[in-house]
Formats: C-alpha cells, structure tokens, sequence
C-alpha cells in the first residue's frame, strides 16, 4: 500500500508528491479509476452544466471571521483591558493559561538554552491545541499575514491574467532548509534571529501595540507576492508553516477526499495554498477510495467551497467510526 | 526526471532551483543584517526590572508584550526594527515615562513567560555585582506595610547627574509650578493622592525654594539626597539603592534632563 503518512511527511519537507503505482492503489480504487476512464461521456455532461454551480464561501467567510475575531480578541483585550487574550501570538495568556507559539518557544529554547516551566506549559498546551484542531490551520485560521496575503493574492491573479506578472515558484524544500538554518542561527548566535523576519510577530504586535517600521517588511513580502512569487513567504518560507505542518501530521481533523465522485477537475488545486498535498486528486493517482490530506494543507476549506462535487470535505478521522 | 528528488535537470527546474537559492540568501541577508543594529547598539536601552543580562535577556524574550500590558503607567515599549534581534522586546524610555513601581508587586516579572524577566536569577545566568543592591529596596509607598520591601535584587541602571551645569538645584535655583512642560503625559503615582491611581505627573504643581524633585520623587527609600555645595547651592547625590528606575529623570524640570539613568549600569564599587 502506498505509506499516506510518509508521503505527507515527504511533501511537508518539500519533495515532489510521489505518483502510486498500481500495485500501491487499493482494488476499489482502480476498480473507480477503470470505470472513470469508461465514463467519458457523463463526465462531459457534467462538465457542461457545472457553470450553473454556485461557488459557495462558507468555509472561507467562517475562517475569515474566526481569524479576525481572534487577532481582535488580542487586541481589545488590550485595548479595553478586558483582559481574555493578552499578549501577542507569539505568546499569551487566555483567561489566564499560558499560550505559547510553538516557533517562537522553538526559537526561544535554541537561543536561551533555558526552558522554564511556563514555557512549557504554554507550549505543551498550543501543541495539544492545534494537534487537535489540525496543525497548519493555525496558519490560516489565526495567522492575520495569511490573511493580508489572501487578499493582495488575489491582486496577483487578476494581473497574472493580464499577463502584467507572472508567478515564480521557489522549491519547496526551502522552507525545510530555512527551518533548519534558523534553529541553528538561534542556537549558536543566542539570538531570537527569525523573529525579526517573522511577519506574523511582527503584524501581530502592530495591531495590538501599535504600528512601526517592521511594517515595513511586511509590505515588501506582499509585492514581493504580487509582483513575482504567488503566495511565496507561506508557500516557500516561513519556518512557522513547517512547525505547525509537523504537528498537523497527527491531527485528527482534516480534509477528507473520496474519489468516486470527484470529476478531476482540478479547480481544487487552482484556489490551493499547497496544491501537492492534493496531487492525490488528480485522475488516476488516489491509491484509495478515501483519503486523508496531507499535513501541510492548512485547513483553509478553500477546497471545499470550490469542489462541485462535494468530494472534498471537513472530517475528523475516526469520529464517522465511532459513531 | 528523479521524481521526489530536491534537484532535477529539467531548465525550468534548474532554474527555479537557482532562484531558490537566491531566496535563501536573500532571507539569510536580511534576517543577517538585524546584526548591524544589535552589535553597535546605538539606543542602549533600559531594561524593565528584573531583566536577565543583554545577551540571556534578548534570547529569552519570547516578544508577546505580556509585560506591557500590565504596566500601570505604560512604562514598557516594544522595540522596533531598528533595534535588530531586538525587535518586539520591551525597554522603558525613563524621560518619557519612567517605572515608578506603582504597581508594588512588580507586575512585568509575574507577566514574562520565558522569564527575561524574573525575580530569581537561574544560577548559571548570575548578574553582575555592581547590579546587585545591597538590601532588598524600601518602596516608600509601601513604608507603612508589614512588608515594605519589593522583590527585586538587581537595578535596572543607575541614575547620574550627567549635566549638573543645568541642574536647577546647583545653580541655587527653585521650582514653581509642574515638573515637565506643558502637554507632558508621563505619569506616576502619588501617595497624597492615591496609592492605586497613578495620576499624570504635571497634575501635582510643585513649589520649592530649591528644586529637589528628583529627591521628592524617588520612590525608593535612601536612593537620592539633597547635599549642601554652600550657602546657597545644592546638589542630589544619588546612593546605592537607587534602582535605575528612571523616576527622577523623568520628574526633572530641565530640558534635556540633569539627571539621567545609566541603562544597565551598576553601582560603583570600589
């Protein structure tokens, strides 16, 4: 059988998604694959009345609101010293229980060589929460550069379009590489060095604490995206994708894809953030009729609200079992 | 094609193999080139209390602003980008707004989660001896309480009349009316008015025959004194507990301030 959890490690770290041979795929999966190339004619059918299908935004509006709540639990939490969420989201506190950003503490430790007991709690506390909530959904649910990203990434298609930029892609394996590079920065200069390249520290402390210079920085890692590399700082870059990403390897809540209604038409893959970790979808490459997305999808939904055929979906593995 | 492989020979992915590693040393530059503003240090800040040494301190912060939230008198600051591998991490500009400890209990120390700031130095990140005091500091606020002393065992700097040609006080000089200049907003607390409520610091008018409100306002007990020059002129001497708190530089009515805080300075020792 084709190994689903090493080959969403393999991708998390930036290799290139490996094709199932057929030997790998399961007898119901080439069953469906057999019958898909026989069925031509209804999938042209059904390509031909699928403008009519309405694009929904539920997932999309529902994250938006979460992760706007969210950065504006911190905020007003200052602001109006309600005290709910205070600090920042490298670190905080919600009702009092310590929280802390498991990049940062990574860079922290490695620099500090010292780990206090609230550092671990905060951590262990953030690890068990998103190896719940399904790792990289931190990236899109609660990180506000996902969000500013989303956005001027739609600015990049509409002049990709026009052929006014074009996208360049990096290797993947660079973020593995930069994860690697700046622990080993933090631990020998004793510095927390990725934090001053860190969009997410740095939006975050703005909007709380107010704005500065670092702002700067993250201005000129948009038009970078706009201008050159879709997506290019949460695609390629940042550190703080793989941590989640590794704890997202084990969550329980992901998205689900079933081959027998999918048409392999692939507008999945266009909205994506991380479109390997849907190569699976394309027609002929499920080893199985079910499968689990990878550790590096970030949960954004954006997926789910565009699959006409509803064959992506929310999931939380085991739970339809035990039901 | 190695399928899988991090390196490949089709042109477009040579291509974009080279463009990665362009990326990568860009990244490494830029993340680099925070060093210039760490090591030449140009604002040497101060600390808040309880701030491990520099170096462990900039390691340590974890950069939330825990701390900042829970200061009564705003005190603390982020630093900005121009502060390099210091960005995020809080100091106090003691002109501006200095920590008047109205907080008694030192509420920044109990925010910090890593423990940049903490009550109790790990043994093997000792402070050096001129930061530490020689007694646990008396604050004057808390003189009448069964426990009066805080918990703190090293100063954040050290206060200094670096322009005594402008103090007031040397020059056999008074003051009248508020310490700073109209629209200052830095505040403190004062216990005439209310031990709970820092008020803004242009709200208490002083009116002394010879300005001693660096004396007046330090809320550490034995910290600063008013001595004798001669018949007619004075000046603060600042002693051994002082904290480096910042008070007194806030409070002095010259512009720039007479007296000013040695960030991260210690107490002299013979």
């Amino acid at each position: 059988m084709h190994n689903r959890f090493s080959e969403s490690w393999r991708q998390l770290l930036g290799l290139a998604p490996r094709k199932p041979a057929p030997a790998q795929q399961s007898v119901e999966a080439q069953t469906l694959h057999r019958m898909k190339q026989e069925d031509g004619e209804r999938i042209e059918a059904f390509k031909a009345h699928r403008a009519e299908i309405v694009r929904s935004n539920k997932w999309r509006n529902r994250r938006w609101v979460v992760l706007i709540a969210t950065n504006l639990l911190f905020v007003l939490s200052f602001w109006l010293d309600i005290q709910i969420l205070e600090g920042s989201l490298t670190a905080s506190r919600f009702l009092g229980f310590h929280m802390i950003d498991l990049n940062a503490a990574l860079q922290v430790a490695l620099a500090h060589k010292h780990i206090p007991i609230n550092l671990i709690i905060g951590t262990v506390t953030i690890f068990l929460f998103w190896a719940l909530l399904g790792g990289r959904a931190f990236c899109s649910w609660v990180c506000p550069y996902h969000l500013l990203a989303e956005w001027t990434e739609k600015l990049h298609q509409a002049l990709a379009q026009r052929k006014l930029v074009t996208d360049h892609t990096f290797h993947r394996g660079l973020r593995s590489v930069l994860w690697l590079l700046f622990a080993v920065l933090a631990l020998v200069t004793g510095y927390t060095v990725f934090e001053t390249l860190s969009p997410t520290g740095i939006l975050s402390r703005a909007l709380i604490y107010g704005p500065g210079l670092g702002l700067t920085w993250v201005l000129l890692l948009l038009l970078f995206e706009v201008a050159y590399s879709r997506r290019a700082w949460c695609r390629y870059f940042c550190p703080i994708g793989l941590t989640y990403g590794a704890v997202g390897s084990v969550t329980p809540l992901q998205i689900g894809y079933r081959l027998d209604a999918c048409f392999h038409e692939g507008d999945c893959r266009k909205v994506c953030l991380v479109p390997h970790v849907l190569d699976c979808v394309i027609k002929g490459r499920a080893s199985a009729t079910h499968i689990n997305i990878g550790a590096d999808c970030t949960r954004c939904g954006l997926c789910v609200d565009t699959c006409p055929t509803g064959s992506l979906r929310f999931e939380v593995r085991g739970l339809e079992k035990m039901l | 094609m190695a399928k899988g492989s991090f390196t490949s020979h089709k042109p477009s992915e040579r291509r974009r193999f080279i463009r990665s590693g362009f990326a990568l040393a860009a990244l490494l530059l830029a993340s680099g080139s925070a060093w210039l503003p760490t090591a030449a240090a140009s604002a040497r800040r101060l600390r808040p209390p309880g701030a491990l040494e520099e170096q462990d301190y900039l390691a340590a912060c974890i950069k939330c602003g825990q701390c900042v939230q829970v200061c009564p008198v705003s005190a603390l600051k982020l630093a900005d980008l121009g502060d390099g591998f210091g960005i995020g991490a809080p100091y106090i500009d003691a002109r501006a707004q200095a920590c008047d400890f109205s907080c008694d209990a030192v509420q920044c120390i109990l925010a910090c989660p890593t423990g940049a700031l903490t009550y109790h130095k790990p043994a093997d990140l000792p402070t050096r001896q001129a930061m530490q005091v020689a007694a646990a500091p008396v604050l004057l606020a808390k003189k009448q309480d069964p426990e009066p002393t805080l918990n703190l065992k090293e100063r954040m700097g050290i206060a200094r009349l670096t322009t005594p040609d402008r103090c007031l006080a040397r020059l056999g000089k008074g003051h009248r009316g508020p310490a700073r200049e109209a629209g200052f907003s830095g505040q403190m607390r004062f216990m005439s008015v209310d031990r709970w409520k820092p008020i803004p610091l242009n709200d208490q008018p002083f009116e002394v025959e010879i300005c001693d409100l660096c004396v007046r306002t330090c809320p550490i007990e034995g910290a600063i004194r008013m001595v004798a020059l001669d018949a007619q002129r004075w000046t603060p001497e600042v002693l051994e507990p002082c904290l480096g708190c910042g008070v007194c530089e806030m409070a002095c009515p010259t512009e720039p301030a007479s007296i000013t805080i040695l960030p991260r300075e210690g107490w002299p020792h013979a």
